[in-house]
């Protein structure tokens, strides 16, 4: 059995291609029904089809067919190469933010909506392994990689958990936004959204009940100034996430004790660091995915001396076996513990016998070797002769 | 048996301080591999005062040095509380190297040997010394605890590009573990000196310069929970706690010496 990849990802293509072929949760399952034994693995940066095939050839017209929008985009990759490409993506080594979580959970959504037979089921299963060794093994995924997760992040290292923090969001935005979903999915609670049309007595009110203040209006001044900010909060620690500009909060807040502001040029700062991080653990990440690229490659390879191995042993196995049955005269005059150990000692004798040529059929089918010293075997054993 | 035991103790509590160390400059294999040694060299260490304990006649620790050795016991057995959790990987960087060049002092002094003869009884000093020793191992904790606080609030005062990059426990989880160790630590301390009190009032004895200072120890850490129920937190208790610190140290390292004569 062969595997075909045919895809294209944020490398290879624009997004506005790549929205032409974006398949949903729901069309992914037809889409590998299309194919036979197949995944169709479909994100935002990606639509990749994985097929399992004895006809390379056809396989990929059927591939091409699926994503003929894309024809000049597409990449082809065939068996180890298209493994390693798989762990790499499951990794999250092949994504626009090294180490992102998100593709591990639509790798396996895609293994779970697709069709695939024993290869392709093998395949999908050890890069979920190798995406999950890669996160346990290395940081890569620890650290926010943007600007409205970097905000969350700090809040949890003022507060730890995030469950029961409550949240001020004074103005809306894009990043603004992102940045509330985000401490919202850790547990934070956003107690007020203020507007322009928000009087400030009123802020001051929610200021005393935030330990999170998101800021980001088109205010031409300070919304909040340090003595403001002093007299509402009461003593208590404060994070200000400030991400307008011109400047929503007065620096001098800064300075005050237990008051931790941070502006958006502070988070880029974070983040450009922390994604210096991720990719400095990429390298940790890469020979991961080779180890366990070269893992699947063996186990791959071994399946080329499988059935050699399977009928040498059950050569040997029918031939102890006639054995017995020759000296079954000698053999009746022994009582039953005597018999047993007959029985155990021919057996070991053939288990013996067999064991290294058994682990050096495998440590060849790794080499590369495996089908002619396969092909020896059945030469030398006569095998699979008896049914000609 | 003892002298067999302390060398491998030693030898896992330093490739743990060592390898916190790399830790911080590389998280990872170095941080597991640390965590790992302490957790071994504690196993070890127990060994090794269990032996002492089973060779000895009497209380084994009831002199400065070997009870500097069961002080580390308790130390890191504090540590290990957290110290497996990856956060607080940066706080063994703190504790495994104070751990390990105190049993190497505990050894200098003759600590980490066995068949001694305490002249005090057995429970005035299982009493006495194990609960002090306790107290002041909670205290340490507590101290590594504020200054690692101390550390992260400078990192985000500062607004350290690289906080999130080696991240650290919350301020808000370091300043409630540090009052909840000292609030186990304190009782602790109340009762160990109260027992060395009755004793002393019982022989007759006069008040030394440790009795004092480990009274003036208490009044401060005792002060340390009072102010936190009077509302002071973060910064202001991190100084207290580290303040209180010193005195343990005075107390432990300083004074002994007389007491035990």
């Amino acid at each position: 059995m062969r595997l075909v990849l045919v895809g294209t990802s944020h490398h290879h293509a624009p997004v506005e291609l790549r929205e032409r072929v974006a398949f949903g949760k729901d069309e992914i399952h037809a889409v590998a029904e299309r194919l036979g034994a197949a995944v169709c693995l479909s994100t935002c940066n990606r639509t990749e089809l994985y097929v399992e095939t004895e006809d390379v050839e056809s396989a990929e017209k059927r591939c091409v067919e699926v994503l003929a929008e894309l024809e000049p985009a597409l990449y082809r990759l065939h068996d180890e190469a298209a493994a390693l490409h798989l762990f790499r993506v499951a990794a999250g080594l092949d994504s626009l933010v090294p180490g992102e979580g998100e593709i591990l959970g639509q790798v396996r959504a895609a293994h779970e909506a697709g069709t695939g037979g024993g290869l392709i089921d093998r395949v999908f299963r050890h890069a979920l392994h190798a995406g999950r060794k890669v996160r346990a093994q290395t940081a890569i995924g620890e650290s926010p990689a943007s600007v409205s997760s970097a905000a969350a992040a700090l809040a949890e290292q003022v507060f730890g958990d995030l469950a029961g923090c409550t949240v001020l969001l004074v103005g809306a935005g894009k990043v603004s936004d992102q940045a509330s979903r985000n401490l919202r999915s850790r547990g934070a609670h956003i107690a007020f959204v203020a507007d322009s049309k928000t009087d400030r007595a009123r802020i001051e009110e929610e200021l005393a009940r935030a330990d999170v203040v998101v800021s980001s209006t088109s205010a031409s001044g300070y919304v909040l100034d340090a003595p403001t900010v002093e007299r509402a909060r009461r003593g208590r620690q404060l994070l200000l996430v400030d991400l307008a500009v011109p400047r929503d909060l007065d620096p001098a807040i800064h300075e005050l004790d237990g008051c931790y502001l941070y502006d958006i040029d502070d988070l880029e700062a974070i983040v450009a660091e922390t994604l210096a991080g991720r990719r400095s653990e990429a390298e940790r990440a890469e020979a991961i995915v080779a180890s366990e690229a070269e893992k699947f490659h063996e186990w791959q390879a071994s399946l080329d001396v499988v059935p050699a191995i399977a009928s040498l042993r059950a050569r040997a196995e029918e031939i102890r076996e006639e054995e017995l049955a020759k000296a079954e005269a000698f053999l009746e005059r022994l009582d039953d513990g005597q018999r047993r150990a007959v029985e155990a000692i021919t057996a070991q004798i053939v288990n013996k016998l067999l064991h290294l040529p058994t682990i050096r059929l495998k440590q060849a089918a790794a080499a590369a070797d495996g089908v002619i010293y396969a092909d020896a075997v059945r030469h030398l054993f006569g095998l699979g002769e008896d049914d000609d | 048996m003892a002298e067999l035991l302390f060398w491998p103790a030693l030898l896992l509590y330093g490739e743990a301080a060592v390898g916190y160390l790399g830790d911080v400059r590389r998280p990872g294999m170095a941080g597991r591999a640390a965590t790992w040694g302490v957790r071994l060299g504690w196993l070890v260490q127990t060994a090794l005062l269990v032996v002492q304990a089973s060779r000895d006649d009497g209380f084994p620790w009831g002199t400065w040095a070997a009870s500097l050795n069961l002080f580390v016991w308790f130390v890191v057995a504090a540590y290990l509380i957290w110290g497996c959790r990856r956060p607080y990987r940066l706080l063994g960087l703190a504790v495994m190297p104070l751990a390990a060049a105190l049993l190497v002092v505990a050894r200098v002094g003759g600590g980490t040997g066995a068949g001694t003869h305490s002249q005090y009884s057995n429970l005035f000093l299982v009493l006495h010394v194990g609960l002090v020793l306790a107290a002041f191992a909670g205290f340490t904790l507590a101290a590594a605890l504020s200054a690692l606080y101390l550390w992260q609030e400078r990192r985000l005062k500062r607004r350290e590009s690289t906080i999130l990059r080696r991240p650290a426990p919350s301020l808000a989880v370091l300043d409630r573990l540090a009052a909840r160790t000292v609030l186990v630590s304190v009782p602790a301390l109340s009762l160990g000196i109260g027992v060395g009190i009755v004793r002393l009032l019982d022989r007759g004895d006069r008040v030394d310069a440790v009795v004092v200072t480990t009274l003036v120890t208490w009044a401060v850490w005792t002060s340390y929970l009072l102010v936190r129920a009077a509302g002071w937190s973060g910064r202001r208790a991190a100084y207290l706690a580290l303040a209180g610190f010193a005195l343990v140290v005075v107390v432990r390292l300083a004074l002994p010496a007389t007491h035990f004569a």
